[in-house]
């Protein structure tokens, strides 16, 4: 049924979906809505599943993954500072190989102290292990919580789902809510898995050995995630009409330029798109679906075929640049390709990326800025 | 595409004036988009809140920065800050005054409807004395101002989405409706 809901309404309708078992958060703004949301259902018993208050962002991962040791399916969510909080944990779960599923809603990380959305939060989580998927739209949140379950369950990897603050999370817009009887066919209860055996508890120590062979599997799984996401995407689509693909392209077949952005700053992309089109200009738009693994064949294919690409980067690495951007140009040149990418660094701390913005940056890359540097968009006098 | 900028005061409902608009028009079938803007999450602070209505869907992921038109639901406000920011020439102005305002050299290029939704929702009892909540009657003003959404679909999003007394506020949308007037 189609509803007028908020991304975190999205986020909370796919964890009720999902029957989630084990729930475990800690509020932060502005993620909070999204846990109020869910203890609401397991008050009501409308989600058969187990809310555990916990008093921070490190004892929440802690409990997922203590319930998932054991078999559970899990759920947290969370934002910036928060996630920032959990970060060892984060190496904890996938290195134990756990299913859990969590929505990390993108907010900047102080100081200074900022609410709104930026993607270095969840960026610099990057080397984690951890899956990450980034959102366009409310109906994309809901989806993609619902493939990540699956995804997850068989890769046996963690997955964070991210949404930026505000821009998405706060925003209503149309939402289908499939029926229960279609999820349920699409995710069956989770497969049955190693779990600790608590009459027989095991450890692993001593692993200097082994320890590079744990990782070497994590590795070959991560890869076998690009393509096992995408059958995942293409049996959703069977089953509700939707899909997303790793990345997405508009009006790139063609294109002489293509901007590279990943979340909201997308769609306005496209309008800009089209008002280019309108004059003649060629641009297109990839937006970057999958950061971990990073599907860089399926980035690359479009972009060759273009004469220039911008990246704009709703985050920031200092020392080093737009962290899209480094992912991209690493890509272009594991194929040999010299295209000229250059860099954009826009909507810091949710920083408005309005048409007029995007329209500079492809003025500014016809004008060829100094590659390998990136270009500030917005900053006052 | 039509852009409406919302303003009121941190705890005025201002955001759920603006969802409970989206959701009648989504059932009156129109694509929309509405977003709340927080300055400083703190009780009686200006707030803005956003509502995108189009034919296709809405793939714009940008601030309102040239509404097509403006509801106030605080007079205080169109001291305090500039509620025709941006306002295309010609949109309407919806405010919530009981009489019109002195001094209308502001709103020169602009067309002006006033409702008195204080009293309204006194009158209906939502809120409380000092703190009445204005949002259902501005609702009611707003779909007889614009010819949309039908009233129908405005009285179904307020049974729905409204938690306490829903009735009385479907009788101050109504009554904003009936005692909106164009200047």
């Amino acid at each position: 049924m189609k509803k007028v809901i908020s991304a975190n309404q999205a986020v909370s309708y796919a964890v009720l979906a999902a029957k989630a078992q084990v729930i475990a958060a800690y509020p932060i703004t502005p993620q909070s809505s999204i846990v109020e949301m869910l203890s609401g259902f397991c008050a009501t018993g409308a989600l058969q599943a187990k809310f555990i208050n916990v008093e921070s962002e490190h004892s929440a991962m802690a409990a997922c993954i203590s319930a998932s040791v054991m078999g559970a399916r899990t759920f947290t969510a969370t934002s910036s500072q928060g996630l920032a909080l959990m970060h060892e944990l984060l190496h904890y779960a996938s290195g134990l190989r756990l299913p859990i599923v969590m929505a990390n809603v993108n907010r900047a990380l102080a100081s200074p102290f900022n609410l709104k959305a930026d993607l270095s939060d969840s960026l610099s989580q990057r080397d984690t292990g951890w899956l990450q998927f980034y959102c366009e739209s409310g109906q994309e949140v809901f989806d993609t919580i619902i493939q990540s379950y699956r995804i997850s369950e068989k890769l046996l990897l963690p997955v964070m789902v991210n949404l930026e603050g505000f821009i998405l999370s706060h925003t209503y817009e149309i939402v289908d809510l499939p029926e229960q009887s279609q999820i349920d066919l699409f995710l069956p209860p989770a497969p049955a898995r190693e779990c600790l055996d608590v009459d027989n508890p095991c450890m692993f120590g001593s692993t200097t050995d082994y320890y590079i062979n744990f990782r070497y599997k994590m590795h070959q799984d991560m890869e076998e995630a690009k393509t096992f996401c995408s059958e995942i995407d293409a049996e959703f689509k069977k089953v509700f009409g939707r899909d997303y693909g790793l990345v997405s392209t508009y009006l790139c077949e063609d294109a002489d330029l293509i901007l590279v952005t990943a979340g909201t700053i997308a769609g306005t992309c496209r309008v800009v798109a089209d008002r280019c089109r309108a004059k003649g200009m060629k641009v297109g738009v990839l937006r970057v679906r999958m950061f971990r693994p990073f599907p860089g064949k399926q980035i690359c294919e479009p972009l060759r075929k273009a004469k220039k690409v911008a990246v704009i980067d709703r985050d920031f690495s200092p020392g080093c640049g737009g962290i899209f951007a480094q992912e991209v140009k690493a890509s272009l040149q594991g194929i040999n390709c010299g295209l000229p990418v250059y860099e954009f660094i826009a909507g810091l701390g949710g920083k408005d990326v309005t048409d007029k913005d995007i329209e500079l940056i492809i003025e500014q890359t016809h004008k060829m800025p100094n590659r390998g540097e990136s270009t500030w968009i917005g900053l006052l006098k | 595409m039509l852009e409406v900028r919302f303003h009121g005061r941190g705890g005025g409902g201002t955001v759920v004036l603006a969802t409970l608009l989206a959701k009648a028009f989504f059932q009156a079938g129109y694509q929309v988009q509405s977003f709340p803007f927080f300055g400083v999450e703190r009780r009686g602070a200006p707030v803005e809140a956003y509502l995108r209505l189009a034919s296709k869907k809405i793939l714009a992921r940008t601030g309102v920065t040239t509404p097509d038109h403006v509801v106030v639901q605080d007079q205080s406000l169109i001291e305090d800050i500039g509620v025709t920011a941006g306002l295309k020439p010609g949109g309407w102005i919806l405010l919530n005054c009981p009489i019109p305002p002195s001094d209308m050299s502001a709103f020169a290029n602009h067309r002006v409807a006033i409702v008195d939704a204080t009293s309204i929702a006194l009158k209906n009892r939502i809120g409380s004395r000092t703190h009445p909540i204005v949002n259902t009657a501005m609702i009611g003003a707003f779909a007889r101002m614009m010819e949309a959404p039908p009233m129908d679909t405005v009285i179904a999003a307020i049974r729905k989405e409204v938690p306490s007394d829903p009735e009385r506020n479907v009788a101050a949308a109504e009554a904003a409706y009936r005692e909106v007037r164009f200047l």
